[in-house]
């Protein structure tokens, strides 16, 4: 790769970053719904509270926090990718893809950033969890739940830079977050077990790579999972490398009227 | 990019400049479908090392698209094109980075300041940090930002950030700007600076400059050649000057209260008189040279008592070129129109 291309990606990373904690307004909002989640049904359901499918003695908010930490990097890492639509919007992508610089390097920069920015948000959900009650992971299990965040932030990047390449404005936003966005946050398990779904929705969820990755961060931070975390991790990384291809070979293609 | 600078002067003889040596575009047959509409219909064209070039039409015209695909942001349906020596399909890297380019609608991110948006284009075209600093203080002063320099660029007037953009596609050096409308929706001061920021850096810095307007003023003011684009096809190709030379004589009207008849006796002997035409109490001159006309004509009116109440001047400008080849003014645009105007308040909003 080209030093041009290095200096692109750091370009592209930098931007987001000081977009991201320049505006308070989106950084407060982006954690404040996934907490509430959190806080809400996580006291609510209460410690005492056993519902079917949760190990004994295993409190509700341990169970939840990692489901809600899968929903916070689900919401900021499709948004990450979808912003390239604003960046349509506003006129920016131009000034993007009028550069020198080769078309990965753009999708690099933009994943990094998103990474970046999902990962942040992840951690903060993880450390509100712990706060409200949630059993501290170990060093090694936070490790590990890192490289799930990673892959599942860089899946859903993968996914909104695709969709936000094929479309030519923002009036697609609110069939994608309503079609696609809920029913993968709502069909992944993050809330209660898939024991508790029916057998055709129970195969929806088989098919949602977001199941592999709250599976695989309930099993570094809580030690308890449905799969093997071999298994997750293998799906999680097939899903993100599919992902990542599509979104990249449709954004190379993509032309900016 | 200094060699370059003497090639301006002689504008009508592209012809020469199909060898490719000091072409600094050539275009064939270059043609862009959207569905079923033809936005750009077969256009073959050379614009010089150092030319100062201007393509002029109505809104739809197929300006922005014959840009966007030099500018490799859409690839053509048919035909070819090369920038600097670089095939805009082919070579799209190279392309991009001999170009600058400022876009008809404002490619900036209004969330960072003026300094950062520079800091983003210089780190894109592989500038390192010290020559990007040089750069960013050097270009903002040519435009007169340094005061501004840390301001979000949401608090820029439109002014304001369009010289920014064009501060910007300077910033690396490009050996080929391009514009696209760069004045639109400014007032008049500020395009008048931006005009002078134009000319200084066609002729100080040497940039081979190309840019779209549908301001006839702006394309004779500025460019050196000018094609005038009307449903995706060329159909004019010329120095300002031979455009307005095509369309022939000037015309001298005279509004004349009484002895209309007597004074048309007295001047239809004179040979510089190229015809007469009388209508309502108006008698308008067709000839070359009107300004060092006009004295002769009120002697002559003198001579013969006709009593003149005004005397009309109108010289052949763009606009009558652009009504003669394209039928129609250039402002009698239709629904585009409108969705410019939606545009410009999205960007000063």
């Amino acid at each position: 790769m080209m030093k041009q291309d290095l200096y692109a990606i750091y370009s592209i990373w930098l931007r987001e970053m000081l977009r991201f904690f320049r505006l308070k307004s989106r950084l407060f909002g982006s954690i404040a719904s996934p907490f509430f989640f959190l806080a809400f049904l996580g006291v609510g359901f209460g410690n005492g509270a056993s519902l079917p499918g949760i190990p004994k003695g295993l409190a509700y908010v341990s169970f939840l926090t990692p489901g809600i930490i899968g929903m916070t990097l689900l919401f900021s890492a499709t948004f990450a990718g979808l912003s390239v639509l604003w960046d349509r919007e506003f006129g920016f992508l131009k000034e993007i893809m009028v550069a020198p610089v080769s078309r990965i390097a753009i999708v690099l920069g933009r994943t990094a950033g998103g990474l970046t920015t999902g990962i942040l948000q992840a951690v903060i959900i993880l450390i509100s969890g712990i706060l409200l009650g949630m059993a501290m992971p170990s060093i090694q299990g936070f490790l590990t739940s890192l490289l799930f965040m990673i892959l599942i932030a860089a899946t859903f990047i993968g996914l909104g830079l695709a969709f936000a390449s094929k479309m030519e404005d923002m009036s697609g936003f609110s069939l994608i977050m309503n079609f696609l966005i809920f029913p993968l946050f709502f069909l992944s398990g993050a809330l209660f077990p898939l024991d508790r779904f029916p057998g055709v929705v129970k195969d929806l969820a088989y098919l949602n790579p977001l199941t592999y990755g709250v599976d695989g961060l309930r099993y570094s931070l809580i030690g308890t999972s449905a799969f093997s975390p071999a298994l997750d991790l293998a799906v999680l990384a097939i899903y993100c490398s599919a992902t990542l291809f599509l979104g990249a070979y449709l954004f190379e293609n993509t032309e900016v009227k | 990019m200094t060699e370059i600078t003497g090639a301006v002067e002689q504008g009508n003889d592209a012809e020469l400049a199909l060898d490719g040596s000091d072409a600094a575009i050539s275009i064939r047959g270059l043609t862009k479908r959207f569905g079923n509409i033809t936005a750009v219909n077969q256009i073959s064209l050379d614009i010089k090392k150092g030319e100062l070039f201007g393509l002029l039409g109505a809104n739809g015209a197929g300006k922005s698209t014959i840009i966007k695909m030099l500018t490799t942001m859409l690839t053509p349906t048919e035909g070819e094109a090369r920038v600097w020596g670089h095939d805009v399909v082919k070579e799209r890297n190279l392309v991009r980075s001999s170009i600058g380019v400022v876009f008809q609608d404002p490619a900036v991110d209004g969330m960072l300041t003026g300094r950062e948006n520079l800091d983003f284009h210089g780190r894109m075209y592989g500038m390192d940090g010290e020559l990007r600093k040089k750069r960013i203080e050097e270009v903002l002063e040519l435009v007169d930002l340094v005061e501004k320099a840390d301001e979000k660029l949401e608090e820029y007037s439109g002014g304001m950030q369009r010289r920014l953009e064009i501060a910007r596609g300077l910033m690396h050096y490009p050996h080929v700007l391009f514009l696209d409308e760069p004045t639109l929706g400014l007032d008049a001061q500020t395009r008048r600076y931006i005009w002078q920021y134009i000319r200084n850096m066609n002729e100080e810095k040497g940039v081979t400059i190309i840019l779209t307007t549908h301001y006839m003023e702006e394309a004779d003011s500025l460019c050196d050649r000018v094609a005038i684009i009307d449903n995706g096809k060329i159909v004019a190709l010329d120095t300002p000057e031979n455009l307005k030379d095509e369309i022939g004589s000037d015309t001298i009207s005279l509004d004349v209260q009484s002895g209309a008849e007597a004074l048309m006796q007295s001047l239809r002997p004179i040979s510089w008189i190229k015809s007469i035409i009388a209508n309502n109490g108006t008698i308008e001159l067709m000839v070359d040279h009107a300004q060092s006309r006009i004295p002769e004509v009120m002697q002559q009116a003198n001579r013969c008592c006709a009593k003149i109440t005004s005397v009309g001047l109108h010289e052949p400008t763009l606009e009558d070129v652009f009504l003669k080849y394209t039928g129609r003014k250039i402002r009698e645009t239709g629904s585009h129109a409108n969705s410019m105007v939606a545009r410009m308040h999205m960007r000063h909003g």
